[in-house]
């Protein structure tokens, strides 16, 4: 599965700074059915956390009524130099991660 | 395009002659600029771009063995930034051995069927519109040029004609909506000229990528028309009637469209 983040490489400390994340996923809500009349099963995120060296920044639940490619975007003050984490999880065993360095002056 | 907004223009369309004119090359207007501004940002932001994710998908594709014969796309043809730059641009182009155009789509599986040795994709899978798409986003910003080798002139007459020929139970051409009516409104959507500019896109109807085959399939059924099959001739003609149509606008490869 492919992802995109977007995390600026490098930030004055103390600074606000925009994180974007988007992730390919069908997002399927479990509630539409085949032409046959057969259920879909659902089959979606369901959580997306955003770590900084570890430390949780970022965390949101996911619903059958979020679109597919599910994108997110989110502010944070620049404290530290390090690595943002991004994972998604969801339905059928899904996990998907990525990552992305910061450099805090 | 959903049914009842076909329906609903039908007594406003089909009481008028078939006018047919073709729009001149300074009115030419890709479907972007008829784009809400959200939209519009969602497609210039790589980063917020859905489409990119297929490109991300295509290269890593691109890059990775396949078939009997062991090969990746990359080991033919090497860095696809420098030996696909512009090859789409001129899509639907002349197959000399079979005689006739083939689309991007169906070139890439030629390639994966006598090159690699693999099946060929199934139409609009996953991977085939992440490969087209990837090969395409090379010439993102690349003026078209598809229709200047003269091999195609026969083949673009007959998608000319398909354009301009009312069909369906709405008994209306593209050329209907696309060439006389493109500066209205059908039921809150912009009709627009019908560029092909962008594709393969993703389409926020859709939640998903698209070919240009899938876009006209759905104008198709939209005016209750008996919709072409997946790289039948008539589709193909019709794309590369697109295609030269748009000579000289520039490959938007990966658009975002309503
Ligand atoms: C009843 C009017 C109507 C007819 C007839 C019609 N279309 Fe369309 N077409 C539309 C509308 C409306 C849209 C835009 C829909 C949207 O974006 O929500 C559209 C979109 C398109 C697009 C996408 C353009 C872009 O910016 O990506 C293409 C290509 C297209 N049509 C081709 C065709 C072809 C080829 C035919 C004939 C087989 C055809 N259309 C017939 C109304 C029509
Ligand atoms: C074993 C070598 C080989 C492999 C592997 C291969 N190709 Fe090709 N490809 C060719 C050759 C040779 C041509 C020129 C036309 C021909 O002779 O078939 C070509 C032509 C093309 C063209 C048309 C270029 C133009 O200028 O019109 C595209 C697009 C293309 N290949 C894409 C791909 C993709 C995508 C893959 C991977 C799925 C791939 N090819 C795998 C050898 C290869």
């Amino acid at each position: 599965m492919a992802a995109l983040v977007n995390v600026p490489p490098k930030a004055k400390r103390g600074a606000v700074v925009e994180i974007k994340a988007l992730m390919s996923h069908i997002m399927e809500p479990g509630y539409r059915r085949t032409a046959a009349g057969e259920l879909i099963p659902r089959d979606i995120i369901t959580s997306f956390t955003c770590r900084l060296n570890g430390a949780e920044i970022f965390r949101a639940d996911l619903f059958p009524a979020i679109s597919a490619n599910p994108f997110m975007s989110f502010f944070t003050i620049a404290t530290e130099s390090g690595k943002f984490e991004f994972e998604w999880i969801g339905d059928n065993g899904f996990v998907a991660n990525a990552a992305a360095n910061i450099t805090v002056e | 395009m959903r049914l009842c907004a076909a329906a609903f223009i039908f007594a406003a369309l089909g009481a008028l002659p078939v006018l047919a004119a073709e729009i001149p090359a300074a009115d030419r207007r890709s479907g972007y600029s008829f784009m809400s501004s959200d939209s519009k940002a969602m497609q210039d932001d790589d980063t917020a771009n859905p489409g990119m994710l297929a490109v991300l998908e295509g290269e890593t594709l691109w890059q990775t063995k396949q078939g009997d014969a062991g090969k990746a796309c990359a080991d033919c043809h090497g860095d696809a930034a420098t030996s696909m730059k512009g090859v789409a641009a001129r899509y639907p182009a002349f197959d000399a051995a079979l005689g006739r155009p083939v689309d991007l789509e169906q070139r890439i599986n030629i390639c994966r069927r006598d090159h690699q040795q693999a099946s060929p994709f199934p139409n609009e899978s996953h991977e085939l519109l992440a490969l087209a798409t990837y090969v395409a986003q090379q010439s993102r910003g690349q003026p078209i040029t598809t229709g200047d080798d003269s091999a195609l002139a026969p083949f673009i007459a007959k998608g000319r004609e398909l354009f301009m020929q009312r069909q369906g139970q709405l008994n209306l051409a593209c050329t209907n909506c696309h060439d006389d009516n493109w500066d209205k409104h059908l039921a809150g959507s912009a009709v627009t000229q019908g560029q092909p500019t962008g594709y393969p896109i993703y389409r926020l109807e859709w939640q998903a990528m698209g070919s240009l085959q899938r876009r006209i399939r759905g104008c198709m059924t939209g005016v209750r028309a008996q919709a072409f099959d997946f790289g039948s001739p008539e589709m193909v003609a019709l794309e590369l009637y697109l295609m030269s149509r748009a000579h000289g606008m520039p490959l938007e490869t990966p658009a975002v469209r309503p």
